[in-house]
């Protein structure tokens, strides 16, 4: 092939093709350079020096370069590991360490931080020749956000939070302020993390090499709940939670363990283990019959779905007066907590009300915040009392000394355990779009959709932030667009004003790729293939079960013959159905303006 | 397309009649530095005293021109009389009297206010007598101080917009990247890219959008001939950027200027305007189908947006902080398109290579650093201010003849050349012939052409100390090695000059001067340790001991400081005692005073009050 060019790296031929940097073919070639600012989603940053290495060209200049912003060149010897570069690096380490809050063992990122491992990697021991710089300034730590903790002693600058917020959400809260060595990361205008505009998706924490952003840790009161004798407690388990966890495990990105997420569960002591699959199903019942009744009367198109929290605070925050667009559906999580909260007392011996308590375990670090909406409430509790992410509950089991691996497999609780393939593929992005539609058809035409693999919808990395899918439903073109990240929804959303846009649903995941890569999942960042290994893994749940249709699952059918009626039936929107809030504060397009 | 060009040589040749119309011509600089002193005062008053008088020259009348600045800005402000041949520096308002009555009607010069040759303390009545002026070479400063910046007149009649007509006439972009190619023109504000092969290889992205781009952001301590070259002579600028444009295939430009620089972004708004109102700029050019836009960015006043990347991230309204290279901005520059970026200095170049030619240039300068250079003229020196001298022009020349020696009859001790960026050069480079290639050998750089003469009282840890606070504060924070890396060399340099130094800080501050430099994003990094790495290797002996003998040679560094007083000489008259702040003098009538050096705060007082020198510092 002609495009194929050759480097050598470390003395070995290496060849490549359209790489992005040298990094990659690097990395491809078997060999790896450390890095913490480089993030293969993100734009290339060259700050932390770490990925150095040195290049000799054919005329025989030799250059030191970050390797991730260098071009890969035909015929340039690329060595990794010469004197040169690893005395920068080790400089580099050993100038963040002396200016780091280094209280390891009781930083939630201990084990998983990058600078903790390097550090050990390259030998560093001692630091004390530098100034300690971060004894003299020690940062108040930020809890204010209801999803993420930010401690800025543990900041090493790489910037990739700053690139994260604005990169896929568009509207970035993060930014750098001052400069030198006084610089610093802070949400806009210093203001603490929970006060600015932030939409709690959590990929900030996601891309943070270090303990300076991290998840909002609400294992402890879990644990009390579980141990308390007084209190029962059900766990439900989001679509994508399944094909992730096993990575903490030692397991292949993508491998389905619900059966050992449940087994782990029932372990822990969660008295009702159920799948939020299920009410992905009952969500697609709901906003399918919704979606049709739109479109039937011409009202609020495009619709938007609405299972995505950090998408929902989005359109709050900025967009209020599109509110109407968005479906007033649940999140599958808010409608199965509703579920439980009406049933299992009435199914299960020993529950009431008063001591039933709900935690959700989620791909998602906005989820914690939706739990806490003042729309999610019943007589004065919150529908769900706790949401985990899927790290979190990784670090329970780990702490429960279960070994994960080898559980045996369990089901989940009736009567809510069955599920189809179309809640599976909830979790990643396309997924709810693709649920809907094969509902939406039925419904619309009485028939069942023949081919339930709308290919065009599915997709999760960088290249499919935005899908359009035009649906033949009996001569009724419907369009569908899919996108994920908030910055992309952001242009579907100025289309719809400008009245250049022409689909009739809008399916929003502020996370990019959708759930499988959300902001409590495990580490994902510095590998663009574990996110499409994780869809991959709900698709092929989705191809292998029995039911692929929401509308065919049996328990949902039982759920509405004796409880819900019908599709968009009062009793259904009473419990099913939520309202949404304008939060508009103000942009702070207008704020810079002025 | 055939386009009819407008007749330069008839327009250069009407202005010169008009500008001949003025009478007796009386420059008062109106320089950022002569205006500080009160030359728009002078000014006002020469007009209005010299509205009606007829000088003795005959003349019909006479003129006053506000210039751009001379150069010499420590003696201003400057008021030169060209037809006179004279220079009266140090002008005051009460002086403008004088100058009119004695000299302008009368003929006798006011010796009073004429420069005095620090070496003959002689008065100098002839402006080419002047040692400060005498041994340079003006060329890109060449009108500086000669015209009235805010007139495209003036700046027409001394040749302004004849290259560009030569450019436009010629209709062959290549031809020009090939001249400039062949004058062996460098860049001039730091790195020393040839010029020629920066234009030919953003011109080698021609078709798309083009941006050209104007580095005005001189942010080296104590540099200022780019601000000059804008403030003096706009038009040699706009010129040569338009020049550019043309070689390169761009119609829209950049100037970034720092806001610091008001009176230099007024002249260019103002030679702006002008200049596209009568078709030397904007569309259309000279009757040509070339159009070329420039638009002012005003940079906020970081040091790092002087940066080519950070520069034109600040452009496009982000943060001023470096991007990686490659891509290069010949590639992928300015809002994702392909940009050449010049400094000031090197644009300002172009317009006298393509009317003089490249054998002109070249002829000029060492082998592979052609043409001339402007430095900065500050420090220890009888004369300082702006000049311009061919490269390769020795430290020597420029320090004792252009300089006029060192102040106060001190011994030279070292250059800081090249600014924070740059290095130290001592007496063994007095006679190295200044250029790119041999400064970076010794340890420095040419960098925008600061040159801070030392002498035998400059600390030279202090100096070392003063560049790394500057480069540490002025780092954007985006690279660990910069951010991280400067921060402490700064801090182990306080230390040492504190008095509080190990010996092991000099090989810290080896291995971090390398690391940083070796590993930092963009050239503030890579240069930031040249300051301490070139007095390391020169004086180390200094550094030593500082840390060592708790000692300052220089006598410089406060805490190293001891008074004492000599017994033989004190006549115990308590006066210092009584002088001093924190009472650390101990001592009673007509017996010698003790200083106690815990309480001492080397503030000097009690030096300053002894009436019988008994009290030392050591």
């Amino acid at each position: 092939m002609s495009d194929k060019k050759t480097l050598i790296i470390n003395g070995k031929e290496v060849e490549f093709t359209d790489e992005p940097n040298l990094l990659e073919v690097i990395r491809k070639a078997g060999f790896n350079v450390p890095t913490f600012c480089y993030r293969p989603d993100l734009t290339q940053y060259g700050a932390c020096r770490m990925c150095v290495v040195e290049v000799e060209y054919p005329n025989g200049r030799t250059i030191i370069n970050s390797s991730c912003t260098m071009p890969p060149e035909a015929n340039i010897k690329v060595k990794t590991n010469t004197e040169r570069t690893r005395r920068i690096r080790k400089t580099v380490l050993e100038l963040l360490l002396a200016n780091h809050d280094r209280e390891c063992t009781t930083c939630d990122k201990s084990g998983k931080c990058e600078l903790q491992q390097y550090a050990e990697e390259y030998g560093i021991k001692d630091v004390s020749k530098y100034v300690q710089l971060r004894k003299d300034r020690y940062l108040p730590i930020d809890d204010s956000n209801p999803s993420i903790v930010r401690d800025p002693n543990k900041c090493i600058l790489c910037g990739a939070c700053v690139r994260a917020c604005a990169e896929f959400q568009g509207h970035a809260v993060l930014g750098f302020a001052n400069r030198g060595s006084k610089t610093v990361v802070q949400p806009i205008a210093g203001k603490p993390l929970g006060s600015v505009d932030c939409v709690f998706c959590g990929q900030c924490q996601a891309v943070c090499p270090t303990g300076a952003l991290t998840i909002k840790n609400e294992v402890n009161p879990v644990w009390s709940l579980i141990t308390d004798p007084n209190k029962k407690v059900a766990a439900q388990i989001a679509p994508s939670v399944r094909v992730a966890i096993g990575e903490e495990f030692g397991l292949e990105p993508g491998a389905n363990t619900i059966g050992l997420i449940n087994a782990a569960l029932k372990e822990i002591g969660f008295d009702l283990v159920f799948d939020t699959n299920f009410s992905a199903d009952l969500t697609i019942m709901e906003e399918a019959h919704e979606f049709v009744e739109r479109v039937s009367k011409g009202e609020n198109l495009p619709l938007f779905t609405s299972c995505c929290p950090a998408w929902v605070r989005y359109l709050e925050l900025q967009h209020p007066d599109m509110l109407n667009h968005l479906s007033s559906c649940k999140s599958p999580q808010g409608m199965l907590s509703m579920v439980l909260r009406e049933l299992v007392p009435k199914y299960f011996e020993g529950f009431t009300p008063e001591n039933l308590n709900i935690v959700s375990i989620m791909p998602c670090t906005a989820k914690k915040a939706e739990a806490k909406r003042e729309q999610l409430q019943k007589d004065g509790k919150y529908e769900t009392d706790y949401v985990l992410t899927t790290q979190e509950l990784a670090k329970m089991i780990k702490s429960a000394g279960i070994d994960f691996k080898s559980l045996e497999p369990v089901e989940g609780d009736s009567p809510f355990a069955q599920y189809t393939g179309a809640g599976t593929i909830f979790g990643a992005s396309g997924g709810v779009a693709e649920a809907a539609v094969r509902t939406a058809y039925e419904f619309v035409t009485g028939e069942p959709l023949s081919d339930l693999d709308i290919k065009g919808m599915r997709g999760v990395d960088k290249n499919h932030r935005c899908k359009d899918v035009e649906i033949d439903i009996k001569g009724t073109k419907v369009k569908v667009r899919v996108v994920s990240t908030l910055k992309e929804a952001e242009k579907s959303l100025q289309e719809i004003k400008n009245g250049t846009a022409d689909f009739h649903m809008l399916e929003v995941m502020a996370c990019p790729g959708g759930c499988i890569n959300g902001g409590g999942q495990p580490r994902s960042c510095d590998d663009t293939h574990i996110k499409e290994k994780r869809a991959q893994g709900l698709y092929k749940e989705d191809s292998e079960l029995q039911y692929r249709r929401s509308n065919d699952n049996p328990d949902i059918k039982k759920l509405y013959a004796e409880y819900l009626e019908a599709p968009g039936s009062h009793k259904a929107h009473e419990l099913l159905h939520t309202a949404y809030e304008d939060k508009f504060k103000g942009s702070y397009k207008d704020v810079v303006k002025a | 397309m055939t386009t009819t060009l407008i007749d330069i040589k008839k327009e250069q040749e009407r202005v010169k009649e008009q500008i001949k119309a003025q009478g007796l011509r009386v420059l008062v600089c109106a320089g950022t530095g002569c205006v500080a002193n009160g030359s728009l005062k002078v000014i006002e008053k020469f007009k209005e005293l010299g509205a009606d008088v007829r000088p003795m020259t005959h003349q019909d009348k006479v003129t006053i021109v506000p210039t751009g600045c001379h150069g010499f800005c420590e003696q201003g402000v400057l008021v030169v009389i060209p037809d006179l041949d004279i220079t009266y520096v140090k002008v005051h308002v009460e002086d403008v009297e004088e100058i009119v009555e004695s000299h302008l009607k009368e003929g006798k010069p006011v010796e009073r206010l004429l420069y005095v040759d620090p070496k003959t303390q002689q008065h100098v009545f002839k402006n080419e007598e002047i040692n400060f002026y005498a041994k340079q070479t003006r060329t890109t400063l060449a009108n500086c101080g000669e015209i009235n910046a805010e007139s495209l007149d003036e700046a027409l009649a001394v040749g302004a917009y004849q290259a560009l007509h030569k450019v436009l006439e010629k209709s062959d972009p290549d031809w020009v990247i090939d001249e400039i190619t062949k004058s062996g023109l460098r860049g001039r504000g730091g790195g020393g890219f040839p010029t020629g092969m920066k234009w030919k290889f953003t011109a080698a992205n021609k078709g798309g959008k083009s941006y050209v781009v104007c580095n005005g952001d001189e942010g080296d301590p104590g540099a200022f001939m780019d601000r000059s070259v804008m403030e003096g002579d706009p038009h040699k600028l706009l010129e040569g950027m338009a020049i550019a444009g043309y070689a390169i295939g761009a119609d829209e430009a950049y100037i970034y200027v720092r806001a610091e620089y008001p009176l230099a972004i007024h002249r260019l708004r103002v030679a702006i305007a002008e200049a596209e109102k009568r078709g030397f700029l904007g569309k259309n050019i000279m009757g040509s189908d070339f159009n070329f836009e420039i638009h002012i960015k005003e940079g906020a006043g970081a040091f790092v947006c002087g940066e080519e990347t950070a520069l034109m991230a600040s452009i496009e309204g982000e943060r001023g902080m470096p991007r990686p290279k490659p891509p290069f901005p010949a590639n992928k520059g300015l809002f994702g398109r392909p940009t050449l970026i010049n400094n000031v200095e090197t644009l300002a170049n172009v317009a006298p290579i393509i009317l003089k030619g490249a054998d002109w240039f070249s002829s000029m300068g060492t082998e592979k650093s052609k043409g001339t250079k402007t430095f900065a003229l500050t420090g220890e020196v009888n004369n300082t201010g702006l000049i311009e001298v061919p490269m390769g022009t020795t430290l020597r020349e420029i320090v004792f003849d252009i300089g006029g020696g060192i102040r106060g009859g001190k011994k030279f001790k070292a250059v800081q050349i090249g600014g924070p960026s740059g290095g130290c050069l001592t007496e063994e480079h007095l006679d190295l012939p200044m250029d790119y290639d041999n400064l970076i050998a010794a340890g420095a750089m040419v960098g925008s052409g600061g040159l801070v003469v030392m002498n035998e009282d400059t600390c030279i840890v202090e100096v070392a100390r003063f560049f790394m606070n500057f480069t540490q504060n002025e780092s954007c924070g985006k690279c660990v090695p910069c951010r991280e890396g400067t921060k402490n060399m700064l801090k182990i340099l306080e230390r040492i000059v504190k008095g509080k130094g190990e010996m092991q800080d000099i090989e810290t501050l080896q291995e971090l001067a390398t690391a940083v430099k070796d590993g930092s994003l963009c050239g503030l990094g890579k240069t930031a340790p040249n300051p301490v790495l070139s007095t390391l290797k020169y004086f180390k002996d200094e550094y030593i001991a500082h840390i060592k003998d708790k000692k300052c040679p220089a006598g410089v560094c406060e805490a190293m400081k001891t008074f004492e007083i000599d017994a033989e000489l004190c006549k115990g008259c308590t006066k210092c005692a009584r002088n001093c702040p924190v009472g650390a003098i101990e001592g009673s009538v007509r017996n010698p005073h003790h200083i106690d050096q815990s309480k001492c705060i080397k503030c000097g007082a009690c030096m300053n009050a002894c009436p019988f020198k008994a009290i030392k510092q050591k």
